[in-house]
């Protein structure tokens, strides 16, 4: 297991992944000759070439729908969005084209695309390149969503987006390029559906997916050399279809749910993983499942204001100990 | 260039008059309520549509266009007995019945699909390109759309990224002067749908679209620019949709004697009489092709369709993502 940093890992499944296979291309904004806002792509553009390492244009919902309309015979592209905030101009192609061609041709043409772009808020970058939009890939159907929170999820969830007849949508985050993690030294295809426990417990669980998983993992540590609480943490990488069994099995064990969640709460994860334990486990519950969100406004540019909108780990230590009544 | 010999004008003849007689027999099932939703039809653009892929390799060229598609979907190579199926959304149809009129896809020809995004087919059709280069085949990629679809993003785009990768995409802009009950001069700064593509360098021409032979010539041209590898190219056609934009639409906008100036200007009849006149055919000759085709259709595409079984509600969700694709458990070892 070699320690690589979150973009190194999408790097090395780029790479991995281009090695093997032709017709596996990546494409996107700055990409190639300037290696990538982040690094994901560094180096590629030298080795592969212009025909294979795309710079496009600022044309967001163009490219990414010439990503789609190559995957209909037999390219495989990884399409980055430089921000998921850009990704409202390419939600046409998205939603319309690549989501709904399969069912829509009666299973005749599929767009195995992969969509990879940052989510979440950062440092200052202000109302419109902060976004979290999770929850609106998550309603729609024929698309995979999936998150990673580590660098061999980052690095797995690309291995297998690529090779998988799906659209899959990888929601990355502007604040986790630089996190180091083990990945695997073999090739690792992490599964895109399911969840996995970050942490064993036994006294409530605590749901995030991407960023949150850390605030989770933060606030189980004080829960438990503070507070005497056991934490169960379950990382929800695969946000659609999500994995009601293991939501409903944890639950099940520790009968107290927190879900974290970055994004305002309306409509969002949340929202959804509550629904899924009132139809799954209504009556294992000890106590009424609670939501840590952001404030619902668009995000502010002052520092001190943009803190105070994203929950962190010190407001889930807050909501747990007030279900236990501390 | 190759002129259309008198073989291939009698099979166009026909296969115009197919495709004005199946979308007039659409209509009439609508009205009928067998078919349901949307449904836009196509008389009157006849030429456009048979002129284009007369001169390209239908079933080999991949096609792409928008919702108006059932006859780009049959001169691809798809059955019409399945575009109708899937017009009264049976499990026969091209799309299983998921699709209907706007949806028609038939991949084993090469049909890729009507999409109902005004402006959405134009980066789909540019990929399709970059995936025939890549892949290194001497296909082209044709994207047949109307002149309102111009005014969308995607054209714009679209057609930069074409020209920027030389891929060997045919932009046909089937210019029938509305997007939906808007006339163009209302809608769109320049009538003229050439001319807009001047600022992204690749040819462009603008032709009448009544006339298949005229449509077939410069077809051809374009064809062959494409095929050659020099990159992009755009054909206007100028046409005239007979009906309104779809059912619902009563067609309240557009003035009479234009819709009369435009009826003497029918593509089958131009084709028609210009057999009549060199002695290819006579009027019997057509009468008894036209009553062919009708029988044809009535006993071969309406009862199909009619006798079809449904989908089962048991496979709602079949066709949403893939099945047991391995990846989505981590891979196959």
């Amino acid at each position: 297991m070699a320690d690589l940093m979150y973009w190194e890992a999408i790097r090395r499944a780029h790479d991995e992944e281009m090695a093997r296979d032709p017709l596996v291309i990546c494409m996107g904004e700055d990409i190639g000759v300037a290696g990538g806002t982040y690094k994901a792509t560094q180096g590629l553009y030298d080795k592969y070439g212009p025909e294979r390492v795309i710079d496009t244009p600022i044309s967001e919902n163009g490219y990414t729908g010439v990503g789609i309309g190559a995957s209909f015979v037999g390219v495989r592209p990884i399409i980055e969005i430089m921000s998921v905030n850009f990704a409202w101009l390419a939600m046409d192609q998205i939603a319309n084209s690549a989501a709904k061609v399969r069912y829509m041709s009666g299973g005749q043409l599929t767009a195995p695309v992969v969509i990879r772009t940052p989510g979440g808020t950062a440092h200052q970058l202000g109302a419109q390149h902060s976004a979290r939009m999770e929850k609106v890939f998550m309603g729609i159907a024929g698309l995979r969503v999936v998150t990673p929170s580590n660098p061999k999820q980052a690095y797995g969830l690309i291995k297998s987006g690529v090779r998988c007849n799906d659209p899959v949508f990888i929601n990355e985050h502007e604040l986790m390029y630089n996190m180091k993690g083990e990945v695997p030294d073999g090739e690792y295809f992490h599964p895109l559906e399911g969840s996995e426990v970050a942490r064993h417990g036994k006294d409530v669980t605590l749901f995030g997916y991407n960023i949150s998983v850390h605030w989770c993992l933060q606030a189980a540590d004080v829960l438990s050399k503070q507070h005497g609480i056991d934490a169960e943490v379950v990382d929800l990488y695969a946000l659609s279809p999500l994995d009601r069994a293991g939501i409903a099995e944890s639950v099940s064990k520790t009968h107290r749910a927190v879900i974290v969640e970055e994004a305002e709460p309306m409509v969002g994860v949340g929202a959804e993983v509550m629904a899924i334990i009132n139809e799954e486990c209504f009556f294992e519950l000890d106590a009424a499942p609670v939501r840590v969100s952001a404030a619902t406004v668009p995000i502010p540019f002052n520092r001190t204001l943009e803190k105070a909108t994203i929950p962190n780990a010190n407001d889930v230590v807050k909501a747990v100990l007030k279900m236990f009544g501390k | 260039m190759s002129q259309l010999s008198t073989a291939d004008k009698k099979r166009l003849l026909r296969s115009m008059l197919y495709a004005r007689r199946f979308e007039e027999r659409c209509y009439e099932a609508y009205v009928e309520r067998k078919i349901g939703g949307f449904l836009h039809l196509y008389p009157g653009q006849e030429a456009c549509a048979h002129g284009v892929l007369a001169a390209a390799k239908a079933g080999h060229d991949y096609v792409i266009t928008g919702y108006r598609d059932h006859v780009h979907a049959i001169l691809c190579g798809a059955p019409p007995r399945e575009v109708m199926a899937e017009l009264y959304g049976k499990e026969t149809g091209s799309s299983k019945g998921r699709g209907g009129s706007m949806h028609i896809f038939d991949v084993r020809y090469r049909f890729m699909g009507g999409y109902a995004l005004v402006g959405g087919p134009f980066p789909l059709a540019v990929g399709i390109a970059k995936g025939i280069k890549m892949k290194g085949g001497d296909e082209i990629s044709i994207c047949f759309l109307g002149d309102a679809a111009n005014n969308q993003g995607s054209f714009h785009e679209s057609l930069n990224m074409a020209k920027i990768w030389q891929l060997p995409v045919l932009f046909v802009c089937e210019n029938n002067l509305y997007g939906i009950g808007t006339r163009i001069d209302r809608s769109t700064a320049v009538l003229d749908q050439y001319k807009r593509v001047c600022g992204y360098d690749m040819p462009a021409k603008q032709v009448d679209g009544q006339d298949i032979e005229v449509v077939y010539q410069a077809a051809q041209e374009a064809v062959n620019y494409v095929r050659s590898g020099k990159g992009p190219y755009f054909l206007e056609l100028k046409t005239y949709r007979y009906r309104g934009h779809s059912m619902s639409d009563s067609n309240a906008y557009r003035a009479k004697e234009e819709e009369q100036e435009w009826a003497r200007r029918d593509p089958v009849l131009i084709l028609r009489d210009r057999m009549i006149k060199a002695g290819d055919m006579t009027q019997d000759d057509y009468s008894a092709l036209d009553k062919e085709i009708i029988d044809e259709i009535e006993n071969g595409v309406i009862k199909f369709a009619e006798e079809s079984p449904e989908p089962r509600v048991e496979e709602l969700e079949k066709y949403v993502l893939a099945e047991n694709d391995p990846y989505v458990r981590g891979g196959a070892k």
